[in-house]
């Protein structure tokens, strides 16, 4: 008995390093780029002219969605905006610009100035339907498909990489 | 210069630790009960040398020698004197020299306090300290030493974070390292003793101070970390089970645990593996919690920066530590023959011990789950205050009841004489409650409960104390740290029930009213400081019942290196409570959001901890009075 | 004696009668989240942009009348476990929240085991 006890008090102590062995090797930093795999529940925004909104049924007439979270005052998103341009010509994709708690006027004269690649232009001035999407922090996009699944989310300024991702996924 | 003294310095004390451990190791085969004279001198060097190898160091920092990596990382030169040498064991390498310089001076002075202890005991006390010394030497020389040199030499560092610069902080470390790395004085004398078979109840004399002294030590580190976080940390709150604070609550638990048991080993020389293994864990617990910290496997508000290779050289020390330590107690241990009567003092330690190891394990268990579910199902958790409150919190009210009642049950065999008492102080106690609830508002269940422990154990120590005036036996640390307990409990409970808290997002002349409370924000003013430019906002309290009023003054601060933006709280603190006041910017927009909180007895829950620690300072002093 | 233990049971019992019920409070729910851009502080405590947008939305979904679990099963469900400080009770964590009163209930007959042979 006495040794049962021993043989399970060095595995214990074995399985508890190991553990921390391997985890010596993971990143600590969490992000949300794994909740894919789902649909979006509740969408609704208000276009930038607030004419209208744009909801679920809207995203359901396109093959493919990139909503793309984005604001003027925003460094990286300059940074990324190129990648978005090239990705305007693709046929197959739509983008949703969605203006995260900025003004209409630093908006406007960031698209005139580096270009607009947005199919469609909406904007969250409270920033509250960015949660819906899981959204914390810009740039942030995700790319969904014609049944509103979450094929992939990008946190961060898009890169050459998340482009070429973009174009394997919507092939 | 500085460098090479301090590489010559670490080098130096290397080489005399393998000097003791051999010279140690030759006095061991020795017929000869005493203790060769070169061994204290050789100890006594090293202590030496390893005072000035720090004082080295804090030299570089004062003169802002950025040769050094450390300093160029961790410093800079417009900091007030006072942070630079603080700064010295504020970073990762310098406390790791804090560790060396407290492990040796305890090795030596653990020689020569303990001359009338076996020659076989001592020596191999001193042979595994000094392998423990080594290990570190070792890590520091070739992993993270604070000496390593910068090629050219850059003209300004780096900087300290400007909430790192508080007085709370700089005597932090020290506080906690003379408790935990202390610990590692009766690691080493566990060991002895059981290599050396060293089992009789005269052993307990060696360590027992040592316990106290780092328990009394270990809780004021932790105290003044939390009176840090409600001061600098602005939410107003002292403790949220953050896997740091977690790191250093963990030996606590053991060695409470360990010296209550070291009272019965005293006593009736039962319980010696309770003793070796309590001794053990403390020790492992200390380095566990380095690891964790250091590591960078846990993310958390006081990480230092992260580096695996730190995190796998801590891995591979702690491993030989726990398995060294497990072998060896595999090979000694021995069912020990003795009686106990379940209703003796001997059982209370024991319950006492079995509480203690479920706070241990689960604050372990919930500081490590995160790390578990994350290597195993790559799926990330967190496990926060609510975990930690809702499964610790009921087993604090039985804990309180058995606290108040162990103590006075008598040893080997005691004889409930007046269990009536105990019905009185309860009812006096749900008393008591009832009246709070009655003035005040009431509350839940849980808060209920632990409130009545609480003022149960408090009331207990009471009447213990007019007992013990009344027969002139006195057991007064123990009533005042036990009492002082209760009064945590009771203030913590209090403040947490009666706490107001209110999130406000205001602009500039405008109040706002909520009870019979209204806050205005009056002014807001900038000004300029040595290094940082500063928001102040000026905020008027009215108590509109007693027409009392406060200011409070919060501030945003931006300071210029390195660029960050801190957040003052404003605290008012009175003996009845504390007005807690934090104020932030709201981005693109001219409201500032304040958090306003009033919050009860705030300083008396640190008078409380004070108190504990008073306690135990207090039988350290009657010890040393009886020897 | 019996008289004094009725006693003490019903003042108990008036405690848990007089016991305050629980009402939904936006502040409980804020420091029961994880601000996802800052070092381990919780919503309440932040006062990061994020932290902000999270309050709005906590007022909302309080608004339209859902339960305190109904919002941070809205929350994990966007952004993962990792945002709620409380421990979901499910099979992955259902060790965490049951070994620790295990241990307890194992150490108490370990001991009582001890104690009776010890007799």
């Amino acid at each position: 008995m006495q040794n049962i006890i021993k043989i399970i008090i060095f595995l214990i102590f074995f399985f508890i390093i190991s553990v921390f062995y391997i985890s010596l090797t993971r990143e600590t930093n969490y992000d949300t780029s794994n909740l894919i795999n789902k649909k979006i529940t509740e969408f609704k925004v208000i276009n930038a002219d607030e004419t209208g909104f744009y909801t679920r049924d809207d995203l359901k007439k396109n093959d493919f969605t990139l909503i793309n979270f984005w604001a003027s005052w925003c460094a990286p998103c300059k940074v990324e905006h190129p990648i978005l341009m090239r990705l305007s010509k693709s046929k197959k994709l739509k983008i949703l610009g969605v203006n995260f708690k900025d003004k209409d006027k630093q908006a406007k004269k960031f698209l005139s100035d580096l270009g607009n690649p947005y199919d469609f232009l909406a904007k969250d001035i409270n920033g509250k339907q960015s949660v819906s999407l899981g959204i914390y922090g810009i740039p942030e996009s995700i790319l969904i498909n014609n049944e509103l699944l979450i094929m992939q989310k990008f946190v961060g300024p898009l890169s050459l990489d998340d482009y070429n991702k973009i174009e394997e996924l919507i092939k | 210069m500085l460098s090479n003294l301090g590489n010559i310095l670490l080098f130096a004390n290397v080489i005399l630790s393998f000097s003791i451990i051999y010279n140690a190791n030759k006095s061991l085969k020795t017929s000869s009960n005493v203790i060769n004279k070169n061994i204290f001198q050789l100890s006594l060097i090293q202590s030496t040398l390893i005072i000035i190898c720090f004082f080295t160091l804090i030299a570089a920092f004062i003169i802002s020698d950025f040769s050094l990596v450390t300093v160029y990382q961790n410093s800079h030169s417009l900091k007030p004197l006072f942070y630079k040498i603080a700064g010295t064991w504020g970073n990762h390498e310098g406390s790791l020299l804090l560790w060396a310089i407290i492990l040796t001076i305890f090795s030596f002075l653990f020689l020569i306090y303990n001359k009338d202890h076996p020659k076989k005991f001592r020596l191999l006390t001193l042979i595994v300290q000094n392998t423990l010394i080594l290990g570190f030497l070792f890590f520091i020389l070739f992993n993270s030493n604070p000496f390593s040199s910068l090629s050219p030499v850059p003209s300004e560092g780096l900087g300290l974070n400007p909430i790192l610069q508080d007085p709370a902080l700089a005597i932090h470390p020290p506080l906690l390292y003379v408790g935990f790395v202390g610990s590692s004085i009766y690691f080493s004398a566990a060991i002895a003793s059981l290599i050396s078979n060293y089992t009789e109840k005269s052993f307990s004399y060696s360590i027992k101070n040592w316990i106290l002294i780092s328990w009394c030590f270990q809780t004021l580190g932790i105290l003044v970390g939390s009176i840090w976080a409600y001061y600098e940390l602005g939410w107003g709150g002292f403790w949220f089970w953050d896997p740091v604070e977690n790191a250093s609550l963990l030996p606590w638990f053991a060695m409470t645990a360990l010296f209550h048991s070291l009272i019965v080993f005293e006593k009736r020389n039962i319980f010696y593996f309770w003793v070796i293994i309590l001794c053990l864990i403390t020790f492992i617990l200390s380095v566990t919690g380095t690891f964790l910290v250091r590591s960078g496997i846990l993310n958390s508000v006081h990480t230092f920066a992260s580096d695996p290779s730190r995190g796998l050289y801590i891995l591979l020390f702690l491993s030989l530590m726990i398995f060294g330590s497990i072998f060896l107690l595999f090979k000694k241990y021995k069912n020990e023959d003795y009686k106990l009567n379940q209703n003796s003092k001997e059982t209370f330690i024991l319950i006492n011990n079995w509480f203690m190891m479920f706070y241990l394990i689960t604050v372990l268990l919930g500081t490590i789950y995160p790390i578990f579910t994350d290597a195993l199902t790559d799926n990330k958790i967190s496990v926060g205050p609510p975990f930690y409150n809702t499964i610790i919190l009921p087993v604090v009210i039985i804990f309180l009841l058995f606290m108040a009642i162990g103590p006075k049950v008598k040893w080997i065999k005691n004889k409930f004489k007046d269990i009536k008492i105990y019905f009185y102080i309860l009812l006096a106690s749900c008393g008591l409650n009832f009246l709070i609830i009655f003035f005040f508002k009431s509350y839940s269940v849980l808060s209920n409960l632990i409130l009545i422990s609480a003022i149960f154990l408090i009331l207990s120590s009471l009447i213990d104390l007019t007992n013990a005036i009344k027969k002139n036996k006195f057991d007064l640390a123990r009533i005042i740290s036990h009492a002082s307990f209760g009064f945590l409990v009771l203030f913590i409970g209090l403040n947490n029930i009666f706490t107001i808290e209110k999130d406000y997002n205001i602009k500039l002349g405008e109040t706002k009213k909520f009870e019979n409370y209204s806050i205005k924000l009056q002014n807001l003013e900038l000004k300029n400081f040595k290094n940082y430019q500063a928001v102040i906002g000026e905020l008027e309290i009215k108590n509109v019942n007693l027409n009392r009023t406060n200011i409070l003054k919060p501030e945003i601060r931006i300071y210029d290196n390195p660029r960050t933006l801190t957040y003052e709280a404003s605290i008012k603190t009175s003996i009845s409570k504390d007005y807690y006041l934090t104020m932030s910017n709201i981005d693109r927009s001219d409201y500032y959001n304040i958090k306003f909180q009033k919050k009860p007895l705030m300083m008396w829950i640190w008078v409380s901890v004070i108190m504990i620690v008073f306690g135990g300072f207090l039988r350290i002093f009657i010890n040393a009075k009886h020897n | 004696m019996k008289f004094k233990i009725i006693l003490i049971f019903l003042l108990i019992n008036a405690q848990f009668l007089l016991a305050a019920e629980k009402k939904i409070d936006p502040n409980e729910i804020h420091k029961n989240l994880r601000c996802l851009v800052c070092q381990g502080q919780s919503i309440s405590d932040s006062n990061s942009d994020f932290a902000q947008t999270i309050k709005l939305v906590v007022k909302d979904l309080i608004k339209e009348g859902k339960t305190e679990k109904e919002i941070y099963s809205f929350m994990s469900d966007k952004y993962g476990e990792w945002i709620i400080f409380k421990p979901q009770l499910n099979i992955h964590n259902s060790l965490l929240w049951f070994l620790p009163y295990i241990i307890l209930i194992l150490g108490g007959f370990f001991l009582f085991n001890l104690i009776k042979k010890r007799q």
